[in-house]
């Protein structure tokens, strides 16, 4: 497969600027760039979603014009797009078979050839998945599975992945490479497009960075470290990714005592002082993000008390959490953070509007003025205050959601996940602007299931494990394995027998 | 074995509200359980309960049909003076349903093709079908058939009502396509997600104008039935419609939001919106008093719905 020259422009962005790049079977070629560097318009382009303004695609020395996403899946080409596109209340089978329904000879669906089918297709990934299983209940891990297993049986041998291992833990991860290469193997082409670059080290054979939607190299991966691609993606070398700056920690800001949630978590208790950054690990679905949602009033608590400088309130919505002091910049940015319709100001705006109205209406003026501010200090890149966000990049977007708490000066800031799939000059600037926070005398909170991120930015550590805490560290005092291993709750009896003894004495 | 009290309530929810209604009304009215009772109620049913059954396909796209009883209207109108001018019946009904399908075929291509949002185009059909039946039959109702016709409102087969055996029909019919055929699986796959469905290489727009054309033929089917039991086309036929039509599939389970439900609970709420109707007749509740009462079963039926979901 070969794509040359392609160029692509969106009204006021240019995406793509003559892009090369090349595919062979049994290749896996990873894609990276920072984000808007014009990788997933790259592929849309290749899956027929978008037409290229200029340059040509081919497969197997045929030109091919896409005139629709069925030109491409005909010619063998699949995509698993970022944003899982499964139907949450048809079966793993229908999924999989969606638009391909084997029909009996009176038309109507032959449902246990599909299942059949689908059995077959699932055998080789080892797991127990029943076909018939509604995807909306299994979860994002087996999610994946079927994307992939949709591909397969659309016998495609060009397969684009885009940032498949973002929703996976771990050992999920491990599985899903070792279908990678048995696909490799089967003479499959996989262009994989990934903001981890370790990954694309353990998986690839060749790489292309894109930045500002220019290709900058292709080369084996052989040939670069991971240093090499980062200096490539941004244009600079990256020193040092974590600031480790710690504030002289000031009066406790929030404690939270015994917070419980039935099935949820269990007497959750700590406390954050000012200048503090306290870090929650876990693994995805250990319940720290419900956590958070418990403390901010956007969920109801069985039990807890929540002291804020010292004295208990009762949240019982995030409107009363943003009146005392409370900001939570959530996990999914394009769902929970922003309007993505509505432009820059509108969303900036939205914490605000509350302090800068007279008689009920809104002062623009004086908003206009915060919000540039913010934009300036910030340094979001955008060509106006009345740009819709969702033409923005990743980076851009979350900075928009910062900015939006920023200008409202809160006590306590919890980050959930405030890096996940930015990329690496993004994230320097997020961690610049979560430290500025600190210094200013907030109390932050961090979550976060990058475990790098949380190590290096957090004075103190949290190790969360099915709801509950399960280990506390400082910075600095354990190793990854050991708070991995906290996570997986292999250390959990021994710190709960410690967490008795303590209480005895 | 333990049985789990909450996950039945949460699939039968409607099921036992709707048992426990009968049970009430039983109780109640001496007149409520007589097999003349219950035929007549499901006979009432029928009608708006086979347009609910069409309803059930646009729903389960996210979308929404407000012509329903305009559509009612004029093809009625049209079908009964088709009949006074001294057509036959098969070529009547053969009309009537050509209406329907028009009708929704039009609102279907305006909706797809014309990008416009199901709600405005079939308000505008909804203006425009009633209209049409205005002008059609100045204003006055058409009135006085042949016994041929009248079988289709008034007819039975070994003791069931028509009307009822074409409901049941109906719903049997929208089950299988619902469940078994392509069209159906990708009515619940375009509410649950259109982009997958369009980027999975399917004509995503033929289906979703599909389910308003079977909206429309459902409309016609009950236009047909309501012309022949009244033995007489009312230019505001149907008028309102719409409103029962859309509480029957949303009382079924129904997310408006597309992607869920079934016909069988579209069913049950039919039936239970006919149990509500019928019910407050025969307790002699005034009229001004039964909206009201229906009012609060429709919010009440999707709040605990909402509840038991949290």
């Amino acid at each position: 497969m070969r794509m040359t020259g392609i160029s692509k422009s969106f009204p006021g962005v240019t995406a793509l600027k003559r892009v090369d790049f090349e595919l062979s079977y049994g290749e896996v070629h990873a894609l990276v760039g920072e984000n808007g560097a014009g990788k997933s318009t790259l592929m849309k382009i290749l899956a027929g979603v978008y037409r290229a303004d200029e340059g040509e695609i081919w497969l197997k020395n045929q030109r091919v014009v896409p005139k629709s996403p069925k030109t491409m899946i005909d010619a063998g080409v699949s995509v698993i797009y970022q944003e899982l596109t499964l139907i949450p209340y048809l079966s793993v089978a229908e999924n999989i078979f969606l638009g391909r329904e084997p029909l009996r000879s009176n038309g109507l669906i032959d449902w246990s050839a599909m299942w059949l089918e689908v059995e077959k297709l699932l055998a080789p990934f080892n797991l127990f998945l029943n076909p018939r299983s509604v995807v909306h209940s299994i979860g994002p891990a087996f999610q994946q599975v079927v994307e992939i297993a949709k591909a397969l049986s659309l016998k495609a041998d060009i397969i684009v992945m885009d940032e498949p291992t973002a929703p996976l833990t771990g050992s999920e991860v491990a599985r899903l490479f070792e279908i990678i290469r048995k696909l490799k193997a089967d003479g499959v082409a996989i262009a994989y497009i990934s903001h981890r670059l370790e990954e694309i080290h353990e998986v690839a054979d060749r790489v292309t960075v894109l930045r500002d939607g220019e290709r900058m190299v292709t080369a084996a991966l052989s040939d670069l470290t991971v240093d090499e691609i980062v200096s490539h993606m941004v244009g600079r070398k990256l020193t040092e990714q974590y600031p480790t700056v710690e504030f002289p920690a000031g009066d406790e800001l929030i404690r939270v005592e015994g917070l419980t949630k039935k099935g949820t978590c269990k007497d959750v208790s700590f406390s954050v002082r000012s200048g503090e950054i306290l870090g929650f690990a876990g693994l995805v679905g250990a319940g720290r993000t419900e956590i958070m949602q418990l403390i901010y009033g956007y969920r109801r608590k069985d039990a807890g008390r929540i002291f804020l400088r010292g004295r208990e309130v009762q949240l019982r919505n995030t409107r009363d959490a943003v009146r005392c002091g409370i900001a939570l910049i959530p996990e999914e940015r394009k769902k929970q953070g922003l309007v993505l319709g509505l432009s820059v100001i509108d969303n900036s705006a939205l914490s605000i509007l509350d302090l800068n109205t007279s008689f009920g209406f809104i002062k623009w003026p004086a908003i206009a003025r915060i919000v540039g501010e913010m934009v300036r200090s910030l340094e979001i890149r955008t060509p106006s205050l009345y740009q819709k966000v969702k033409n923005l990049s990743g980076g851009n977007q979350q900075k928009i959601v910062l900015s939006k708490w920023f200008a409202r000066n809160c006590d306590v800031y919890i980050f959930d996940e405030p890096t996940r799939g930015i990329d690496v000059g993004a994230k320097a600037e997020i961690y610049k602007l979560l430290l500025s926070r600190a210094r200013n005398g907030a109390a932050i909170i961090l979550v976060s299931s990058d475990l790098p991120e949380v190590m290096n930015m957090a004075t103190r550590i949290l190790v969360v494990f099915g709801g509950q805490i399960v280990k506390e560290f400082r910075r600095g005092e354990a190793t990854e394995e050991q708070v991995i291993s906290c996570a997986l709750g292999l250390e959990r009896q021994s710190t709960v027998e410690a967490l008795a003894a303590g209480a005895h004495k | 074995m333990k049985l789990n009290l909450q996950s039945i309530i949460r699939s039968y929810g409607i099921v036992i509200a709707f048992v426990m209604i009968c049970a009430v009304m039983a109780v109640l009215s001496p007149v409520f359980l007589t097999v003349t009772n219950v035929l007549n109620v499901i006979r009432q049913s029928s009608i708006f309960g086979i347009m609910a059954i069409g309803m059930t396909f646009v729903i389960l796209t996210g979308g929404i049909d407000l012509s329903v009883g305009s559509i009612l209207a004029v093809v009625g109108a049209v079908s009964a003076g088709m009949l006074k001018g001294g057509m036959e019946l098969l070529p009547v009904v053969s009309l009537a349903l050509a209406i329907g399908v028009s009708c929704g075929l039009a609102n279907g291509v305006l909706i797809t093709v014309g990008r416009i949002a199901p709600f405005v185009v079939t308000l505008g059909m909804m203006s425009i079908a009633r209209s049409l039946t205005l002008i059609y039959t100045t204003g006055y109702p058409i009135s006085g058939f042949a016994g041929t016709f009248r079988f289709i409102g008034g007819g039975d087969i070994l003791g069931v009502p028509f009307p009822i055996v074409l409901f049941l029909l109906t719903a049997s019919i929208a089950w299988v396509i619902l469940t078994q055929t392509r069209m159906g699986r990708y009515t619940y796959a375009i509410g649950g997600n259109e982009e997958t469905v369009k980027l999975s290489g399917i004509n995503a727009d033929f289906y979703k104008t599909t389910v308003y054309v079977i909206s429309g033929i459902t409309a016609a089917i009950s236009a047909l039935i309501l012309t022949s039991r009244l033995n007489s086309a009312e230019p505001m036929a149907g008028q309102g419609y719409e409103l029962d039509v859309i509480a029957a599939v949303v009382i079924g389970g129904t997310s408006l939001n597309g992607g869920r439900g079934s016909v069988w609970g579209t069913l049950v709420g039919a039936l239970l919106i006919g149990v509500i109707n019928n019910g407050m007749n025969l307790l002699g509740i005034p009229p001004y008093f039964q909206l009201l009462v229906k009012g609060f079963i429709i919010i009440g039926a999707v709040l605990l719905d909402r509840l038991r979901e949290d």
